[in-house]
């Protein structure tokens, strides 16, 4: 079994790659998914190094490829994403409810500064 | 997308502010995402000096995060290393960075947590990766439908 972090790591580096990341985003605007041709046609690199990007996505999970007769179709695959962002956003939750928190218990220590100011 | 920014303004005068980050009994007056309790608060609040909190969530689950003091300069600025320890969500080392302003209504608080994952993640994000990312999170929280706090 491959644990969540290997998992986490393999979709943030396959993210690190700028050409990567724009097939991605092209194939997100493609909802019936795009072949290997029309994916390279954007990049001035040859198509060997677009099916290495190719490879790289679909060992993270973030592709699926198909193939009918000659044509190999690439589709977006949304459950590594997912996942790296739900990750994510656990930091957002830990601190947004934290931060609330302190400023509530601040505010309360402000309160009673104020207070023993005024007795003073 | 790997780091987290957020800001709030505290009817709180910075110095009180401070100290509610680094004292150990007003740490374990909030710390923590809901009303469960801190169980361990430990800080020397010095360049080199560390931290530790464990603190124990209402659904039971228990999580405890250590790190070191970087930069101490009080009421305005605190910056510390910070990672997760135990379990199987210990993703490295990270860097949590909070700035104090006074502000009219007391202090307004600049908090930023980077450095959310590896090296490689860390570099992608100074090459600028976070337009992409957030184009594809605003397609998947669409799909989640997901509610989206307050993202910087």
């Amino acid at each position: 079994m491959v644990n969540h972090h290997e998992r986490l790591d393999r979709t943030f580096a396959a993210l690190v790659d700028p050409t990567r990341r724009a097939i991605l985003a092209r194939l997100e605007r493609e909802d019936g998914g795009a072949s290997v041709s029309e994916l390279a046609k954007p990049f001035a690199i040859k198509l060997p190094a677009v099916m290495k990007h190719l490879d790289v996505l679909d060992d993270a999970g973030l592709i699926t490829r198909s193939k009918v007769g000659r044509t190999v179709t690439v589709r977006l695959s949304p459950e590594p994403m997912r996942e790296a962002l739900d990750w994510l956003r656990r930091y957002e939750r830990f601190w947004s409810a934290s931060l609330d928190r302190l400023a509530a218990y601040a505010e309360s220590k402000e309160a009673e500064a104020k207070e023993q100011e005024r007795d003073r | 997308m790997t780091s987290l920014t957020l800001v709030r303004r505290i009817a709180a005068r910075p110095s009180i502010v401070f100290d509610a980050l680094t004292t150990p009994e007003d740490i374990a007056c909030w710390w923590g995402p809901d009303g469960g309790p801190v169980l361990l608060a430990e800080t020397d609040v010095r360049v080199g000096g560390r931290f530790r909190v464990r603190f124990r969530m209402l659904d039971g689950s228990e999580h405890e995060s250590s790190g070191e003091y970087l930069e101490v300069v009080r009421p305005e600025r605190l910056a510390m290393t910070w990672r997760w320890l135990g379990g199987g969500e210990d993703p490295g080392e990270s860097l949590v960075e909070i700035g104090l302003r006074a502000v009219a209504e007391g202090t307004e608080l600049t908090f930023t947590h980077s450095r959310l994952h590896d090296e490689e993640t860390r570099r992608s994000h100074e090459e600028g990766w976070n337009g992409a990312l957030d184009k594809l999170e605003r397609h998947f929280l669409d799909l989640s439908h997901g509610d989206r706090h307050d993202q910087a």
